[in-house]
């Protein structure tokens, strides 16, 4: 499985891309959307864990834009915010929406779920 | 003594129960309510100036009414009173000079000698006792006052006359009409005499007698209804005719003598401290005056009858209007009081939702910004596990291990708390209608509240009926609905306290949710008033009165019910019955 997690929050996406590694999920990290759309050109990834809220393009435009290069890409929002509005639409929109902080193993469970669903952008 | 007491007491509450809502309205009743009328003050005023514009134009009428019908039925009883005396004079009047004109004839047709002739004189007071009753005697009195023929019953003859006052009347008038005396027969009785003047100067005079027995006939036949009478006196007051009330025959009246006039006149006066109205007529001719009198009290007794129905009707009347102007007043001020505690509960609940959806917003800012560092500590706490565990030498070395285990769960801990929050302000600003289980948001209430209960030693108990269905509904009200009931149950209790939920499911497919606390309980006057906005017991201890109200207009809105027992010592249960669908229509 090769995951792509966009956040602007470095210390975070940087410690949990090194630690999805030691449980043999190889994940590449960016801190915004444009390094996200200019990764995903170049790698063939099976899932995204994308922030809502980032500097620049949100977490749902960077969605759109990524499912328009990559439409096979699955989507899973992790975000430290829980509006209404962001919830639902996080929900439509994507696979999972989860909320930070939440424990390793949780995330990697609904990973190898996101993956397996049918479709491509949400179950 | 102690029924009476509670008979009394049970009055009071019937009494204040009667008592319309804006009149049992008192602004001390907690919390800051923002009324701006005075209802009780607009009440007064109404009643006050209906009455005034009805009352006094009823008053005015019936006072201008009453004093027209009064002077009407006075002037209709004078009238008739004088239309009956100018009658009566009529009669009288017609009857002296039916006898003057006869005496007249008499005296005129036949010659002194005629007349000197006692047996001519004879058949001719036989002639007039034919033709009128009464006539006693009859006499021819030459100039010289000598009575030179007579017949009758007395020896009259040879009588001189000359030097009296009626003879030498009769001289100057031509005619002479006595008052009623008694004279020699010993009965009333008046003399007529009648002169003839001569062409050459002489002149004779014909007198006769008669009894007044047909003059009082005469008046006697009017009818004079009620205790009025008629009777005749002369110019001096003396009585003339029988008169039933007043003094007897020859005796003076017991009033003026009314002053000379050709009219028939009314006037008032008293006799023995009684009001009497009397009729006045000078008889033309005649010594006489008619006097008819009528008593006051019986002449207004009709005016009485009146005015007893005219005052009758005023009063009702009045008592009538001033009962519809009360009810209406009442039921207008009082359906104004209603709206307006609306309009004022309406305007408070959006203040108390706008200040929860901004406690909300708060909550969620704040989880937010805690998340990101939560995320990042457990990221950082978890890749040195990872650093550990995945290395042979430390996988097994617990003083490495344990700690960091427990930075994990700890940041785990922060996250249920940060995610309830979250959870809880996401629904207090939408009204999304979701399948919701009653016994979970029960339970997430009293998970915020689970702290307060530790601390204060509140016992909480909750018992759960087997298969409790989940419901249609709107997960925000209903969170909001349970947390101001447990809150109200809090504040209910002292140190110490107990406090049971029971949530069951009843044979109208409802689930009954029921609250019962161990508190200070509510009495049963203000148990009936704890719904409305702004009513609180908690007065000085920051009580806005609102949140009962809140929690009661939620619970109508998702269609349910809410309902209130109470003992004052013992506790406080309140029951809401919740239907499995919510109503989707907004209530408000």
């Amino acid at each position: 499985m090769r995951v792509l997690l966009v956040d602007d929050e470095k210390e975070f996406v940087a410690t949990l891309a090194e630690r999805l590694s030691y449980r043999g999920i190889e994940a590449d990290f960016a801190l915004g959307g444009d390094d996200a759309l200019r990764m995903v050109g170049g790698v063939n990834y099976d899932l995204a864990v994308l922030d809502m809220k980032m500097p620049g393009i949100s977490g749902l435009q960077l969605k759109k834009r990524l499912a328009e290069i990559c439409p096979t890409l699955k989507f899973i929002f992790l975000t430290g915010h829980g509006s209404e509005e962001d919830y639902r639409a996080g929900s439509r929109e994507s696979v999972y929406y989860l909320v930070k902080p939440i424990s390793i193993d949780t995330l990697v469970g609904k990973m190898h779920e996101a993956i397996q669903k049918e479709g491509t952008t949400h179950g | 003594m102690a029924e009476r007491n509670a008979l009394i007491e049970r009055g009071m509450l019937i009494l204040s129960q009667l008592k319309p809502a804006f009149l049992r309205h008192h602004s001390d009743s907690g919390g800051s309510d923002g009324q701006i009328l005075n209802f009780r003050r607009i009440w007064e005023l109404a009643i006050l100036l209906t009455s005034i514009v009805t009352l006094v134009p009823l008053i005015l009428i019936t006072s201008v009414d009453y004093q027209y019908t009064k002077r009407s039925i006075e002037s209709e009883n004078s009238l008739r009173t004088l239309r009956v005396a100018s009658n009566i004079r009529h009669s009288i009047s017609f009857f002296f000079h039916e006898r003057l004109a006869a005496l007249s004839f008499i005296v005129r047709d036949s010659s002194y000698e005629e007349l000197a002739d006692p047996e001519k004189l004879e058949q001719i007071l036989l002639n007039l006792r034919q033709s009128f009753s009464g006539f006693a005697d009859l006499g021819l009195i030459n100039q010289s006052g000598l009575q030179v023929s007579y017949v009758g019953p007395y020896n009259l003859l040879g009588k001189n006359y000359d030097g009296q006052p009626w003879f030498e009347e009769v001289q100057e008038k031509g005619f002479h009409i006595s008052d009623v005396f008694l004279g020699f027969r010993d009965a009333p009785h008046l003399v007529i005499a009648v002169k003839r003047q001569l062409a050459d100067g002489q002149f004779y005079v014909l007198r006769t007698a008669f009894d007044t027995e047909r003059f009082n006939g005469l008046i006697a036949n009017f009818d004079l209804s009620g205790r009025g009478e008629a009777f005749v006196i002369n110019q001096k007051g003396i009585i003339q005719s029988p008169s039933r009330r007043n003094a007897k025959l020859f005796e003076k009246v017991e009033f003026a003598v009314p002053p000379h006039s050709e009219r028939t006149e009314v006037m008032d006066v008293m006799i023995n401290d009684e009001s009497f109205l009397v009729c006045s007529a000078y008889i033309p001719d005649t010594p006489y005056i008619l006097i008819v009198l009528k008593e006051k009290e019986e002449l207004i007794k009709v005016w009485k009858g009146t005015r007893l129905r005219l005052i009758g009707f005023l009063v009702v009347s009045i008592v009538v209007i001033l009962l519809v102007i009360l009810g209406v007043s009442t039921y207008m001020v009082n359906n104004m009081y209603t709206l307006d505690q609306r309009r004022l509960a309406a305007l408070h609940k959006v203040e108390y939702s706008n200040k929860l959806a901004s406690i909300g917003r708060l909550a969620a800012g704040i989880a937010h910004e805690i998340n990101n560092p939560l995320a990042i500590i457990n990221e950082k706490a978890g890749l040195i596990k990872d650093l550990f565990t995945y290395t042979k030498t430390y996988q097994n070395d617990e003083k490495i291990i344990a700690p960091l285990t427990s930075i994990i769960s700890s940041v785990e801990r922060c996250g249920k708390i940060t995610r309830r929050l979250l959870g809880f302000a996401r629904h207090i600003d939408d009204s999304v209608i979701d399948t919701v289980d009653v016994v979970a948001v029960i339970e997430e209430v009293l998970s915020f509240l689970k702290k307060e209960a530790e601390y204060r030693s509140i016992a909480i108990k909750v018992e759960i009926a087997d298969q409790i269905p989940p419901l249609q509904c709107d997960r925000g009200k209903l969170q909001q609905i349970f947390l101001n009931i447990v809150n109200n149950a809090f504040a209910a209790m002292d140190v110490g306290g107990k406090l049971d939920i029971k949530v069951s499911y009843d044979s109208q497919e409802r689930i009954l949710v029921k609250v019962r606390d161990n508190g200070y309980g509510i009495s049963q006057e203000d148990i009936g008033k704890i719904f409305e906005p702004f009513f609180s017991t908690k007065k000085g201890s920051g009580g806005t009165g609102l949140g009962l109200s809140v929690t009661y207009g939620l619970v109508q809105e998702i269609g349910g019910k809410i309902g209130v027992e109470s003992v004052v010592g013992e506790g406080t249960t309140f029951t809401v019955a919740l239907p499995l669908t919510a109503s989707t229509a907004d209530r408000e």
